[in-house]
C-alpha cells in the first residue's frame, strides 16, 4: 500500500485531459490499442522473473543495523469504519480471520490462535511504487501454512486478501481495499501475515492486526487490515476485475518490477 | 565503412566521394535507440516526479531523518507556491522549470514540467507502462546491437581507438580542433576520431548498461534473482540515484552529439544515419589519388 496524495491530481488530470485539452502524447497514451501494446510488457518481466526465480529464491534479508529508523506508513493510515475502531478498542481480541472460497476447510482465526502457529521473522526492504523504500522487522505466520490448514480446492488459483480499509472513500464499497497474489508467491517461504513489526504488535498505521508481506513485490501488494482470504480461480467477481485496489486503477497486478 | 562507391565532380568544385559508413543494422538500432530513449526519458520523469527525492543506501522515504541528497519540491510562498531544488545544503529556486510548473495555465507542484513527461499530467501507473515497454524494446533492441557490433567486428572497425589515435599528441591535437570546432576533412574523415570513438565507447559499455543494471536493481523481483546487484551498487535507493544521474549523463551526451551533428555538416550527417552514404570532400588541389 503506497501511495501519496498524488491520486486527487491524478484525477485532476485525468479529466482535464478527458475533455480536450489534449497534446499529442496524452492523446495515445489514451488510446487502448497502444495500452494494449504497452500492457505486454507486463507479462514479459512477469514471465522474465518467474524463469529465473525458483520458488525458493529469497528477497534479501537485513540486520538489525539496517532498519529504518521510522518507517513511512502510506496508504491508510487510519481505517474510519466503526467496526474497525470497535475492534481496536478491545485490542483486536474478537477479531477473526475469515479464510474461505475455494477451500475445503473454511476457517476462522483469532489472533492467538495466529500466534500460535510457527511463525517467521525477516528483516525486509518494503518498496514503494513511487521509488521510496523502508526497512523493517517483521514476524507473522508463513501464508503457506494457512493455505495448508484450510486444504485447497482443485482449481484454486489466487490468494485474494479483503482488508478493512476503503482508501477511497465510495458508497458501493468499490474504495475498499483488496489485493491478491498467485499461488507462486503464496506458497513462497517469506509470504507471512504479519502480526508484528520491529518487535512490537503491528501499529494501526502499518495494517494492525495482520498484514501480509510479499518480499519480492512492491509495497501495494502488501495489503494491510486483512480481514480475510479468499481462494478463487480468477478475479472477474472482484471489484474491477483486476485482482486489487490499485490494479482496478491502472497499476500492474504483477508487481515485481 | 570499408567499400567505397565514387561519386566524382567536376575539377573545379571539391571531389566528393560518397562512402558506406552506416551499415543496415547501425541505422536501424540507432533509430530504435533513439525512440526508445526518448520514451523512457519522459515516462521516467513521471516515474520520479511520484517521489523526486534520492537518497543513497539500502532505504530511504521522506520519513525523518532519511536525508535526501536531491529534492525537487515546491513549498509555499505567500499565496502562491514556488519551485526549490535541493542539491546537499544548495538550495536554487527553479520556480516554472524544477519543482513548480504551468499545468493546465495554473502554476502547479511538479518535479519535472508537464511539456517533459509522458503522460503530461500525474499518472505514475501509466508513466511505468510506458516505461517498462521501452525498456524491453530498449534491451532488446540494444542486445541486437552489441551481437551485431561483435559479430559483424563493427566495434573493432569503427568504435575501438587504434594506437595511433590514442597518443598524447594526437588526443592533444584533436582536444584543440573540437574546441575550435574544426573537424577532419577528407580522407580523415573516414573514420571517427578519437574523441568520439572514446565517447562511443563510453556510451555504448558503460553508460547504457549501467542505466539497465540501476533500472533492474530497483526491482523487488529481480533483486531476489541478482542479488549481488544490490552490492554492486550499494543498495536500492543508491541504484536509484545512480540511474537518475546516468540518464542525466545521456541527456548531456544527447545534447553535445546532436550539436556536433549540426555542426560538423548536418545533412551529410543525417544522410548517412539515413541511407548509409557519408561523402568525403577532398580540395582539388590537396587530391593525391588524380
Amino acid at each position: 500500500m503506497s501511495f501519496d496524495l498524488t491520486r486527487r491530481r491524478f484525477l485532476i488530470g485525468s479529466s482535464v485531459a478527458a475533455t480536450g485539452l489534449l497534446t499529442g502524447c496524452d492523446a495515445m497514451v489514451q488510446s487502448t490499442t497502444v495500452n494494449d501494446i504497452l500492457q505486454k510488457a507486463e507479462s514479459l518481466s512477469m514471465g522474465a522473473q518467474r524463469l529465473l526465480m525458483s520458488q525458493q529464491t529469497l528477497a534479501r534479508e537485513f540486520s538489525e543495523a539496517d532498519l529504518s529508523p521510522v518507517f513511512k506508513a502510506n496508504g491508510t493510515s487510519q481505517p474510519d469504519s466503526e467496526d474497525y475502531a470497535r475492534m481496536t478498542e478491545n485490542n483486536f481480541a474478537d477479531w477473526k480471520l475469515v479464510v474461505n472460497g475455494m477451500v475445503k476447510t473454511p476457517l476462522n482465526l483469532s489472533l492467538a490462535d495466529l500466534k500460535a502457529m510457527p511463525s517467521r521473522t525477516q528483516i525486509t526492504r518494503h518498496d514503494c511504487v513511487e521509488g521510496w523504500s523502508a526497512i523493517g522487522k517483521w514476524t507473522g505466520v508463513p501464508l503457506g501454512l494457512v493455505l495448508e490448514k484450510a486444504g485447497l480446492a482443485p482449481g484454486a488459483r489466487y490468494a485474494v486478501f479483503h482488508c478493512a480499509d476503503d482508501l477511497e472513500p465510495s458508497l458501493d464499497g468499490s474504495g475498499r481495499y483488496y489485493e491478491s497474489i498467485d499461488l507462486v508467491d503464496a506458497w513462497h517461504p517469506q509470504t507471512i501475515l504479519a502480526y508484528s513489526m520491529n518487535g512490537k504488535d503491528l501499529e494501526v498505521a502499518h495494517g494492525a492486526p495482520l498484514r501480509l508481506r510479499v518480499e519480492r513485490q512492491l509495497g501495494y501488494k502488501h495489503a494491510k487490515y486483512v480481514m480475510g482470504i479468499e481462494l478463487v480461480d480468477s478475479f472477474k467477481n472482484l471489484a474491477g476485475g483486476k485482482g486489487g485496489f490499485w490494479e482496478d486503477r491502472g497499476y500492474e497486478w504483477y508487481a515485481g518490477i | 565503412m570499408a567499400s567505397v562507391t565514387s561519386g566524382v565532380t567536376d575539377t573545379a568544385k571539391p571531389k566528393k566521394v560518397l562512402f558506406y559508413r552506416h551499415s543496415v543494422a547501425v541505422r536501424i538500432t540507432h533509430w530504435l535507440n533513439v525512440l526508445c530513449l526518448s520514451f523512457l526519458l519522459m515516462s521516467g520523469l513521471q516515474i520520479f516526479n511520484a517521489h523526486p527525492n534520492l537518497y543513497w543506501g539500502q532505504y530511504g522515504a521522506d520519513a525523518l531523518p532519511d536525508p535526501s541528497f536531491i529534492s525537487i519540491g515546491a513549498v509555499e510562498d505567500g499565496n502562491t507556491i514556488k519551485g526549490v531544488t535541493r542539491i546537499g545544503s544548495l538550495s536554487v529556486n527553479t520556480t516554472g522549470v524544477l519543482g513548480a510548473s504551468t499545468e493546465d495555465g495554473e502554476l502547479s507542484p511538479r518535479a519535472f514540467p508537464a511539456w517533459i513527461t509522458i503522460p503530461s499530467y500525474q499518472d505514475l501507473a501509466t508513466g511505468r507502462r510506458w516505461h517498462f515497454f521501452f525498456a524491453w524494446f530498449f534491451v532488446i533492441n540494444g542486445l541486437v546491437y552489441l551481437l551485431y557490433g561483435l559479430i559483424g567486428r563493427h566495434f573493432r572497425r569503427d568504435i575501438v581507438p587504434t594506437k595511433d589515435q590514442l597518443t598524447p599528441g594526437h588526443l592533444a591535437q584533436e582536444i584543440a580542433d573540437h574546441a575550435r570546432l574544426k573537424f577532419p576533412k577528407g580522407e580523415k574523415a573516414r573514420h571517427y576520431n578519437s574523441l568520439q570513438k572514446l565517447t562511443y565507447m563510453a556510451v555504448i559499455f558503460i553508460i547504457l548498461p549501467l542505466m539497465v543494471l540501476t533500472g533492474l536493481t530497483m526491482s523487488p523481483g529481480f533483486n531476489a534473482i541478482f542479488p549481488w546487484l544490490l552490492d554492486v551498487f550499494g543498495g536500492r535507493q543508491s541504484a536509484r540515484t545512480i540511474h537518475f544521474i546516468t540518464a542525466s549523463l545521456i541527456v548531456i551526451f544527447v545534447i553535445v552529439h546532436i550539436v556536433m551533428v549540426l555542426v560538423s555538416g548536418v545533412w551529410n550527417n543525417l544522410r548517412s544515419m539515413i541511407t548509409g552514404y557519408y561523402a568525403l570532400k577532398f580540395e582539388p588541389k590537396n587530391e593525391v589519388s588524380k
